[in-house]
């Protein structure tokens, strides 16, 4: 637009303000009892209480607590988490393997002609499709808080929260795969005579190991995360140490946690892209 | 790649898992098969059955919608909080308010991001007493990361053209961001915090595991004094909760797009 042409205009008018002000005003209030719900209430945060705590915590942030004895503690938690998170996935999968194949119905011997108990497989898919669902749908901290009620504070709760919750998805990825490929090579298995485990190993993972191996490092990454929160329930490794720092309040201890934490994920990005890089 | 070819990569990344998950196995010196067997496995099977049948009672029935509404209030006031800091914090990412100030802000949202959720709870339960006001504080803390750095990347490729147009016309600057920067990337804006939103109210049901209110510290506080019972009625309202808006979200995507909005 030119200048010569904005002074022949009517006086200047915001088209967009009236839109724009009514959507803001009944984000307003529809937000407003939430407001209430949530106890929002910022002036907590200049409580002189809460205030003194955070000081005293933030105070001792620096210098980070870096002696000896320590820090071995922390490259223990660490490595821990790292286990806990690596001894979960190997579970995982072997968890997910067999349950994806059990739903995967490109190996349904019963699609390809008349086979016998053919009438056992929608009663044998049905549970296992509902036990993956209700695996991957409780989310993993809640599985390793039950885990910790039911085997104890420590790493093996931490293990069984990745194992149940990530096959519930993998198995669920997994099926994908297994269906999203080329079925026909296992089609033809089937169809030549030949048995499920077969037709699977012959016919489907030789092209779906690079994308379920691919699929199951990244997975392996998100689980190095996972773990390090659900130490905060009692699971074990870095982020149960990094509970019990907050809870005294020691905020060098909490520093020096936080950045082994992300020097944990930063490593475990590097080596699963350098691994997804090497598979693709 | 050849079809048939035999692909080593994988196999070899599988065997070398296997090994570490062995060496972990190891390290932890959890005896796994002691725990599934025996007198363990017995106290365990007690323990789930513990959880049959829910409790159903109408007074705790009305506790849990009450934990259920908190957590999405917690969840909505979290993530409306983190698309205006959010949005504050990505202009300087993209460049807007010179060069200087990009690498503070990208910092920002980095450190934002890089703490989960939970540890962000955790402090502001220090920092705001327990309740569920540390749990939308400490959602807004890591969403505001999130999507500032989604905010920043839709800015940096928006087009130019309208905003420079405007420029060239003698409007001022901001004028010309909320006029022809703000129309292109709205859409964008509100799509990803809905998209966070939807994820946030899964965070939301498990961050009073540290204190920060909802079903979450429902849930620790029945478990805590072994209340099996109204726990498993505690997780089946978070699975229903999750169910419910996985359904509304993608009716509201598939409105949405039919709409062509």
């Amino acid at each position: 637009m030119r200048a010569d042409t904005a002074t022949a205009l009517p006086a200047p008018r915001d088209p967009a303000a009236a839109r724009r002000i009514g959507l803001a005003v009944a984000l307003v209030v529809v937000l407003w009892p939430a407001f209430e719900l949530a106890e929002f209430r910022p002036a907590k945060l200049l409580d002189p209480a809460n205030l003194d705590i955070v000081g005293r915590f933030l105070g001792t942030f620096f210098p980070l607590a870096l002696d000896a004895e320590f820090l071995a503690l922390v490259a223990r938690s660490a490595l821990e988490t790292l286990a806990l998170a690596t001894a979960g996935m190997a579970a995982a999968m072997a968890l997910a393997l067999p349950l994806a194949l059990l739903v995967a119905e490109s190996l349904s011997v019963s699609r390809v002609g008349p086979a016998r108990r053919a009438w056992l497989g929608p009663w044998l898919r049905a549970p296992v499709r509902f036990a993956l669902i209700l695996m991957r749908s409780i989310p993993e901290i809640v599985w390793a808080l039950l885990f910790v009620r039911a085997v104890g504070l420590g790493p093996a709760a931490g293990v069984l929260a990745i194992a149940i919750s990530y096959a519930g998805m993998l198995g669920k990825v997994y099926f994908e795969i297994f269906e999203a490929g080329d079925t026909r090579p296992a089609r033809a298995i089937l169809e030549a005579g030949g048995g499920r485990v077969s037709a699977f190993c012959y016919g489907i993972l030789p092209v779906a190991v690079p994308e379920l191996v691919s699929y199951s490092v990244y997975r392996w990454e998100c689980a190095i995360r996972a773990s390090v929160v659900m130490g905060f329930v009692g699971a074990g490794g870095l982020g149960q140490q990094m509970e019990l720092s907050m809870r005294m309040l020691a905020g060098g201890e909490v520093a020096t946690m936080l950045t082994a934490f992300l020097l944990l994920i930063m490593l475990a990005d590097a080596v699963s892209a350098a691994l997804r890089r090497a598979l693709a | 790649m050849r079809p048939g070819a035999f692909v080593a990569a994988p196999w070899l990344v599988l065997g070398g898992f296997a090994l570490a998950a062995a060496a972990s196995v190891a390290y932890l010196g959890v005896d796994f098969v002691a725990l599934f067997t025996g007198d363990s496995a017995r106290q365990m099977a007690a323990f789930a059955r513990g959880f049959y049948p829910p409790e159903a009672t109408p007074a705790f029935l009305a506790r849990v919608a009450h934990g259920a509404v908190e957590t999405l209030a917690i969840s909505a006031l979290g993530t409306a909080a983190a698309a205006a800091a959010g949005a504050a914090l990505a202009l300087p990412a993209a460049g807007r308010w010179g060069a200087l100030l990009k690498p503070p802000a990208r910092l920002a949202l980095n450190v934002l991001r890089a703490i989960p959720e939970l540890v962000w709870a955790a402090f502001m339960v220090l920092a705001a007493g327990l309740g569920p006001f540390a749990g939308s504080l400490a959602l807004a803390l890591h969403t505001s990361g999130v999507l500032g750095r989604l905010f920043a990347e839709t800015l940096e490729n928006a087009p130019r053209a309208p905003t420079q147009a405007l420029r060239d016309a003698g409007s001022g600057a901001t004028v010309a961001f909320l006029y022809g920067t703000l129309p292109a990337v709205a859409p964008q804006f509100v799509s990803y915090a809905l998209y966070r939103w939807e994820y946030n109210i899964r965070m939301a049901a498990v961050l009073g595991f540290v204190g920060a209110g909802g079903l979450g510290q429902m849930l620790y506080v029945s478990l805590s004094v072994f209340k099996t019972q109204e726990a498993a009625t505690l997780i089946v309202a978070m699975i229903a909760i999750v169910a419910v808006v996985d359904v509304l979200s993608a009716w509201l995507r598939r409105m949405l797009g039919r709409s062509g909005a």
